[in-house]
């Protein structure tokens, strides 16, 4: 079962990262016993720190390498070690991935204490991966067509998120997700940890149950799990604390940036890539002969 | 950023009962009067609900005779200098927090309000009105940060903290068992409150508004101290709590000082910034209240008993007896 955990957990987030980063290192560790071999130090960790997939400085000078520092290395990093002590307390919430640590948790809306912490690590990990340096532009073919699709104009899409994240009050995140059923692209904002994951079993529960009986049949196979009813594409952090040493109370400004300098459109493309082996976003372009 | 006063009439009622030692003359309505014939009266009864009751309470708004125009809310400064707090809260803190955040809200309550129907209240009677059961309307973030914001440089002070006295010290020490004790429950419930938010210490001492809603035994020990989280721009107002003290835990309140250390940022508003004083007075000023209240229960029942009328009762035939 150990075993399984590595694998599947490993299998989702490597998925991710493979098709075009070649340095995201994956601290991610196994459940381990230290059985008095070293001096009675017991060391159980369920889920790591990953780093995000450039240096900390990278990102220069439009998001300062004093913001990763804190908010990847400490705001981050404390709530993967919260995450760890509180799965470690007893073995209720063992063996689950991510995400299906973060719809456990969340408990149809009334989250259990685990919930914000699981939640921030994925919401974070996410965040990294959704900006590189040299980023922002615009996106290219598949995503872009997608995006004009549903939004008119690429133009249109960034206003509705612009207006998303500055209207999102207090703490928050705001996304652009891809609607299973309704088979679009959509810009959603979300409070505090709360993620577009966790509207899955609301928004899907036909497509859950039949799903669910798949998981009996082949119990081993997790892969179902990867398809979530939204399925994130692009995130921003819209927390204070991921603009405040840079931007001040400049919200505005630090959304501009993100859209024109950070954001990773590359990440996007192969989300999209991923998402639509569950989602039928249209007719194939076969040529005819 | 000190606000100057402009050379217009500035002309203040006493609302809502006072909230604070200087809540008489806060919130002036800065209004330019083109006529001099104003008034302060007529009284308007609005009723809404609070705490699961209606509610009713008498507004005064304020009615000129001829072309009064309205600025709404103005942004008041903290009663020190911006930089008094230093080192404990930065200078450059104050400028960004009171300067920019509470400034927009304050700007953004007055486009919204301006030209409706709270347009004219006191910025509570907004508070209270705006928060419609939960269901809140869109001015509520505005006017309640507004609210949070003035109410917290007020619960601060250059050289605070220490211990409190008197009257407060020794509700404290009852509901809490002691200060210390207090005091690691108001650390606690402000480091675990998970986003933005404040964390309170309130005096509760509601009733229903409902006529026989009258506790038979009235006691002391029922109005209590509590410690209460609220999120995002909520405050115990909405509650029918009275405020006394509150932290302010979004992050933009100790980013550019602690930056992630939270826990610092608590301990350090505790032990050097926390203004005894203006809690003893406020904590004062509630107790009157709910003791006021709880005779104007009283005394509503009292008179409206000469009022009575005989029921009618209609006979058809006055001089039939009735077997």
């Amino acid at each position: 079962m150990a075993s399984c955990v590595v694998t599947t957990s490993s299998f989702c987030t490597v998925s991710d990262s493979s098709i075009r980063l070649k340095s995201s290192k994956l601290v991610h560790l196994q459940r381990r016993r230290s059985l008095g071999s070293r001096g009675g130090l017991k060391v159980e960790a369920y889920y790591g720190l990953k780093t995000p997939p450039y240096p900390l400085d990278a990102l220069e000078p439009y998001m300062s390498q004093r913001t990763l520092e804190v908010h990847w290395g400490k705001h981050h990093r404390g709530y993967v070690d919260n995450l760890n002590k509180q799965l470690g307390k007893d073995d209720k919430l063992y063996g689950y991935t991510m995400e299906e640590l973060i719809k456990a948790t969340y408990n149809n809306g009334n989250p259990l204490p685990e919930f914000n912490n699981a939640a921030q690590v994925y919401n974070h990990d996410f965040f990294w991966e959704s900006m590189q340096p040299g980023g922002g532009d615009m996106p290219q073919k598949g995503v872009l067509e997608q995006i004009e699709k549903d939004f008119g104009s690429f133009t249109n899409f960034r206003e509705k998120f612009t207006n998303a994240a500055l209207t999102q009050f207090g703490s928050g995140w705001v996304w652009l997700v891809l609607k299973r059923e309704e088979r679009r692209l959509e810009v959603v904002k979300t409070s505090n940890a709360i993620n577009p994951l966790v509207w899955d079993d609301i928004v899907c529960e036909r497509v859950s149950l039949i799903f669910s009986c798949y998981k009996v049949m082949f119990p081993l196979d997790h892969m179902y799990f990867c398809c979530c009813c939204l399925q994130p594409i692009i995130s921003l952090d819209v927390w204070e604390h991921s603009y405040y040493i840079d931007y001040k109370n400049e919200r505005g400004k630090y959304i501009n940036t993100f859209l024109n300098h950070l954001v990773s459109w590359n990440a996007a493309m192969s989300r999209m890539a991923r998402a639509e082996a569950f989602v039928n976003l249209g007719e194939p372009n076969i040529p005819i002969a | 950023m000190m606000m100057t006063t402009t050379s217009s009439f500035l002309w203040s009622c006493s609302l809502l009962p006072s909230q604070g030692p200087n809540r008489q003359t806060q919130w002036k309505r800065h209004e330019k009067v083109l006529s001099f014939s104003l008034s302060c009266s007529p009284k308007s009864t609005v009723k809404f609900y609070m705490n699961g009751a209606l509610v009713s309470r008498q507004l005064s708004r304020k009615v000129a005779v001829s072309g009064v125009v309205r600025a709404g809310f103005e942004l008041k400064p903290p009663p020190y200098p911006l930089d008094a707090l230093e080192p404990h809260m930065s200078r450059e803190t104050l400028d960004y927090h009171w300067g920019k955040h509470h400034k927009t809200y304050v700007e953004n309550l007055n486009k919204q309000i301006l030209g409706t129907d709270l347009d004219g209240l006191s910025l509570e009677e907004v508070v209270l009105l705006s928060y419609n059961r939960g269901n809140m309307l869109p001015v509520f973030n505005n006017a309640a940060q507004a609210w949070n914001h003035e109410f917290f440089w007020e619960s601060i002070q250059p050289g605070g903290g220490g211990k409190p006295s008197g009257d407060l010290l020794r509700l404290i020490e009852r509901d809490f068992g002691s200060f210390d004790d207090f005091v690691e429950r108001f650390k606690a419930a402000a480091s675990s409150n998970f986003g933005s938010g404040w964390t309170w210490l309130a005096y509760k001492a509601n009733r229903l508004d409902v006529a026989n809603a009258v506790n038979p035994l009235p006691k002391e020990e029922d109005k209590k101290l509590v410690i209460v989280k609220t999120p995002n721009a909520v405050n115990p107002l909405v509650w029918d709590y009275s405020p006394l003290l509150t932290i302010d835990t979004w992050e933009h309140a100790y980013y550019l000082d602690f930056e992630n250390r939270r826990v610092e940022y608590i301990n350090t508003f505790m032990e050097k910034l926390v203004s005894w004083e203006t809690v003893s007075t406020r904590l004062e000023s509630a107790m009157a209240r709910a003791v006021q209240r709880e005779q104007e229960g009283t005394d509503t029942e009292d008179e409206e008993n000469p009022d009575d009328e005989e029921p009618e009762v209609y006979l058809d035939d006055a001089s039939e007896e009735v077997d």
